[in-house]
């Protein structure tokens, strides 16, 4: 279509398009946010009465034996366990050595002065 | 047989002799532009996979005599008036070999083939985790519009200024695409332009991030996601699918393919599939697409003011895009009372995952603790269904 648009109309047109994107998404977000709410509700429904005769899980009164290697607690500072993982492997991997040989004693947030 | 009367022959029916006829010197300079291409695609490595076979089309198609594309053949095909209007099968017949696979740009195939591939490489598990980043897709195609408006300012007809307005979607099949379909002459400048921008992105973006937002801002560390089932990442595709098609049917080519890859990868028993979308289908189609886009930069057409133009306007684009989407990020900022990091709306812009890591490195160079990675992936797959979106919409506007 080889037709010289006026400013006015230009103008019209990249308003009216960069609505269309914002209503599209905003109609998109509420469909899937929808979609979410209804896949958790589903997963939160208890499940059939079968459950609710089943005897009551038995208390563990020993504690798990620790993983091979452990080597101790490791003391987080304002580190979330994710991230403290994701340290942990990337650590190793840098040092080219299994994680079960190297021992962290603590991991703190780094704050900028 | 006369010896020098043939070697004279053999000289004049050469290519080096069209250096010397006509507009010869074009083609020369285009295969200087072939060359500053390829050095940027292998030597600096911008976006090497398509800018290098862009430039070697660019080469091929410059070199005289060489018949591998014919702009002429293309120039029938579009005229109304020509009796070879759309006609595949005179193109089949009289084309060359880029003529032949420039048939998969025409028909708008190849883009559509790159989006299963881009969809079976994305994760979309942020997005889903926080769609509240869909905000930031959206905001991230002012540069779209406003490129547009300066197009038409500088004397571009409407579809024209709609092909290289989408430049800022950042998004080289959705260019391409758009390109095509509404402004195929200008094909070659568009697609150059838009790659290497996308390159450009960890030069162009840090300092209009650093000029839009203040320290505290970029410092910013921001909540750990929730964790996505695998549920949800199987019904999102076909959920977005659906509802993006049947609100803007134009954007059938790209988001059905671009869900569809995304379905394959999520779904767990389509492995094969997935992989060979990613990898193979994806190297296949990227090898076609970078000749044949690169081949439509003929001298002729090429050395133009409005090749200029669209290069300046290419680059206005990639900017305001970047505005956009730091400009709502700063609106979450304050509406989230500081919770989110502004600097993730930059990655907006699709261009995946350069994008996300610019505005990751900006993050932390503000916090060192800051990793923003993840949060900024949800704007920037985003911004590709917000391109695709953007595209549609000046398609169904534009189009014939």
């Amino acid at each position: 279509m080889e037709f010289k648009m006026n400013v006015g109309e230009a103008l019209v047109d990249a308003v009216m398009g960069y609505a269309v994107v914002f209503l599209g998404i905003a109609l998109l977000v509420l469909v899937v946010v929808l979609t979410g709410r209804i896949m958790s509700a589903k997963k939160s429904t208890p499940a059939p009465a079968a459950a609710e005769n089943k005897p009551a899980p038995v208390p563990l009164t020993r504690p798990e034996p620790e993983a091979p290697g452990t080597a101790g607690d490791l003391k987080l500072y304002d580190t979330p366990d994710r991230d403290a993982a994701m340290i942990m492997a990337i650590v190793a991997n840098e040092l080219k050595m299994p994680l079960n040989e190297l021992r962290f004693i603590s991991i703190r947030e780094v704050h900028k002065k | 047989m006369n010896i020098l009367e043939t070697l004279k022959g053999l000289w004049m029916e050469s290519g080096f002799m069209g250096f010397f006829s006509g507009d010869g010197w074009k083609s020369l300079v285009m295969i200087a532009v072939a060359c500053v291409l390829l050095y940027l695609g292998i030597k600096k490595k911008f976006e090497p996979l398509l800018l290098v076979g862009i430039a070697f089309g660019c080469l091929l198609t410059n070199l005289p005599g060489a018949g591998l594309y014919h702009m002429e053949l293309w120039d029938e095909f579009l005229n109304e008036a020509s009796p070879y209007y759309h006609s595949y099968g005179h193109i089949l017949k009289e084309g060359g070999l880029i003529d032949i696979l420039y048939i998969g740009v025409k028909s708008g195939l190849y883009p559509s083939l790159i989006f299963i591939g881009v969809g079976a490489m994305t994760d979309f598990g942020p997005l889903i985790a926080n769609p509240k980043s869909f905000f930031l897709g959206a905001a991230a195609q002012f540069g779209v519009f406003f490129a547009f408006f300066g197009a038409v300012l500088l004397g571009f007809p409407g579809a024209a200024a709609a092909a290289i307005g989408i430049i800022g979607g950042a998004d080289g099949p959705t260019a391409i695409l758009t390109c095509t379909l509404l402004a195929p002459a200008l094909l070659g400048p568009i697609a150059i332009a838009a790659y290497s921008y996308m390159a450009l992105i960890p030069m162009i973006q840090p300092p209009i991030m650093r000029a839009l937002t203040t320290e505290k801002e970029r410092a910013v560390k921001m909540e750990q996601l929730r964790e996505v089932s695998k549920t949800e990442k199987i019904v999102f595709p076909i959920v977005v699918a659906g509802f993006v098609i049947l609100l803007l049917p134009s954007t059938a080519p790209l988001i059905g393919c671009l869900m569809f890859g995304n379905l394959l990868r999520e779904t767990g028993v389509t492995e094969r599939l997935s992989d060979v979308a990613q990898n193979a289908l994806m190297n296949i189609v990227t090898l076609f697409l970078g000749v044949s886009v690169g081949a439509t930069t003929v001298a002729g057409r090429f050395l133009t003011l409005d090749t200029l133009k669209i290069v300046a306007l290419g680059l206005i684009a990639f900017c305001f895009s970047t505005v956009g989407g730091l400009l709502v990020g700063k609106l979450m900022y304050k509406l989230s009372g500081g919770k989110i990091n502004p600097l993730i709306g930059a990655a907006g812009v699709s261009a995946v995952p350069m994008a996300a890591r610019v505005a990751q490195v900006e993050g932390q160079k503000a916090n060192p603790s800051n990793f923003l990675l993840m949060h900024a992936m949800g704007p920037n797959v985003a911004g590709v269904i917000g391109s695709a979106i953007a595209a549609g919409f000046l398609i169904k506007v534009f189009g014939a």
